[in-house]
């Protein structure tokens, strides 16, 4: 790119290109049942299952109600990054419309913030109907603050999971992305402590946990309302916060990676 | 920017651009330029490297040699891309989106979007702004495609294969547009595989085959040199004999049927010819020479060695 060569950009708004694609990704994901029941759907009903109906099947002592709205509040979210970054970026990809777009003049950072903003906001809204329904029929009791900074954490958890998806999308076909990020998302949610505690869990599992980045997200989540230490493995929440950073570094170099390798089958 | 200047401007411009895939050679060395206002169509069989010489020119692929500019500027700059619009080979659209919201969202992108009326009303979708994507039939999906091409009122328009798949009036109602593009003073790079297609359209044809442009002029003179006749028949004469008849471009006796093949721009002058010398001539077969036979003509042999492979492959 040379810099004498500026020609001015004329009439168009880089902030309306901004906010364009982020309204056009968020209908895109609202009209599809694919996305909408894994990230909506989903933690929504089993929080109605497990943390209301079932929760007395336990008998001990242990708050699963408040426990489960951190917990599947976090699966929400990282279904929601997951799903819309690396099925929405292997979609595009496969099928030539990522190209098209790389030949227009669209900034290309814009693609990438208009779907996070889109994934936000869709964890945004399923962490809004999850609190609500905690707060009422789950009788789950937080103060303000808590609340406050519970959603907070659950929606920042969007960033390093959309980082994943988008690596996972710069790799993997169109056809076995949905299977592909079931196969990951699934067993590691599992394993992370976001669907039962993880001191429910054999000894093995929560070995292999602490490796997780889900497991990291949900502690950082129940950190917030002094849960963290509920599963039994309590992390201090800096060791979290590094190790989700971390994760999402590597994960963009991997997908950095992926979009050279396209580009070196028709730059190469 | 005024008239003169623009009447001048080389909106496109390949220099010796080379293509590698490993050991095939896409595109061996190609010189390309498309002036303001004119329409070229890249004129090809399959595999002959019209969709890599698009990718380079739109900075989507680098060659591996040689240099593309548009505008005087490097492919991928943005300055370069907002004057360009493109019709690729898209197998898929995001589905969930309508027609009117795809056209809104790239047209964003442009400084000087053509308006929403217009784009829709150029590529034939009214009625249809309100209607998903994905409901969309196959040819009303290319029309879509097209007016994204379109819609940032682009000053080059490239346009690949853009008519792969429509019937007769689609692809006519088609060319009409394409015709008041260029009618607007506005350039339009088009490949196809239809010779027909490139000489209803086209100020200039460029002939590639293999990588290499193989004829390069207006569809006139393309037509003069490849349209003509194809003469089969029996001869004692030699090849180098029906060569030298009157008019003849090329002539070949392919083992398997031992029939000599005339390609001639006439066919009177040597079929006269030809009985006049061979009395004992049989099985004699005048038609029209094909697009294919065409590239016989102006690629020699090596275009019967590549069918040869292919039905080898």
């Amino acid at each position: 790119m040379s810099a004498q060569v500026t020609i001015q950009p004329g009439s168009r708004s880089l902030g309306r290109i901004y906010a364009l694609e982020a309204k056009y990704e968020l209908l895109k994901l609202l009209r599809l049942p694919a996305y909408l029941v894994p990230t909506m759907i989903f933690p929504l009903a089993f929080y109605l299952l497990f943390g209301v109906a079932l929760r007395h099947g336990g008998g001990g002592t242990f708050d699963l109600a408040t426990y489960l709205v951190a917990t599947y509040g976090a699966f929400g979210v990282m279904n929601a990054a997951l799903f819309g970054f690396g099925v929405g970026t292997a979609m595009e990809r496969g099928q030539g419309w990522m190209l098209f777009k790389r030949a227009t003049p669209m900034p290309p950072l814009a693609w990438f913030a208009g779907k996070l903003a889109a994934c936000m906001a869709c964890a945004a809204v399923m962490v809004s109907c999850l609190f609500t329904l905690a707060a009422t029929v789950g009788g789950v009791h937080l103060s303000a603050g808590q609340w406050l900074s519970l959603a907070g954490v659950l929606v920042s958890g969007t960033v390093p999971f959309a980082a994943f998806g988008l690596a996972v999308g710069s790799w993997v076909g169109p056809n076995a992305a949905p299977a592909f990020i079931n196969l990951l998302a699934l067993p590691m949610a599992f394993a992370s402590g976001m669907w039962f505690p993880l001191q429910m869990m054999p000894g093995f599992v929560r070995k292999i946990a602490v490796f997780l980045p889900p497991y990291h997200f949900t502690q950082l989540a129940l950190g917030r309302i002094g849960m963290a230490g509920g599963s039994g493995i309590g992390e201090p929440a800096m060791r979290g916060v590094i190790f989700l950073t971390v994760f999402t570094a590597v994960a963009l170099y991997v997908a950095w990676q992926g979009y050279r390798r396209d580009e070196g089958k028709t730059f190469g | 920017m005024n008239d003169t200047i623009q009447s001048i401007e080389t909106a496109a411009e390949l220099r010796g651009a080379v293509k590698k895939y490993g050991a095939v050679t896409a595109l061996g060395g190609v010189d390309l330029t498309i002036r303001a206002g004119e329409v070229v169509a890249v004129l090809g069989p399959n595999g002959a490297g019209k969709t890599t010489a698009v990718q380079i020119l739109l900075g989507l692929a680098r060659p591996s040699a040689g240099s593309a500019r548009l505008f005087g500027l490097e492919p991928r700059e943005a300055a370069a891309r907002m004057r360009v619009g493109a019709m690729l080979q898209v197998s898929k659209v995001p589905e969930t989106l309508k027609v009117r919201e795809h056209i809104h969202l790239i047209s964003s992108y442009y400084p000087r979007p053509l308006p929403m009326r217009e784009v829709i009303a150029a590529a034939g979708l009214g009625g249809l702004e309100e209607r998903l994507f994905g409901k969309l039939s196959g040819g009303q999906r290319q029309r879509v495609l097209f007016a994204l091409a379109l819609c940032g009122d682009p000053d080059l328009l490239f346009l690949d294969e853009p008519t792969v798949g429509m019937d007769v009036e689609a692809r006519r109602s088609f060319w009409e547009q394409i015709r008041r593009r260029a009618g607007a003073g506005r350039s339009v790079l088009l490949t196809t595989h239809y010779l027909e297609e490139a000489d209803a359209l086209a100020d200039r044809i460029v002939l590639l085959d293999r990588g290499r442009i193989v004829a390069e002029g207006t569809p006139a003179e393309i037509k003069a040199r490849v349209l003509g006749k194809r003469i089969r028949c029996r001869t004692r004469l030699s090849l180098a004999e029906l060569a030298a008849l009157p008019g003849v471009r090329d002539a070949r006796r392919p083992e398997e049927t031992g029939e000599a093949e005339i390609l001639a721009a006439e066919a009177e002058p040597v079929v006269r010819e030809l009985l006049a010398r061979d009395p004992g001539v049989s099985g004699l077969d005048v038609r029209g020479a094909g697009l294919e036979e065409a590239f016989l003509a102006l690629t020699g042999n090596h275009q019967i060695e590549k069918i040869e492979t292919e039905v080898a492959a």
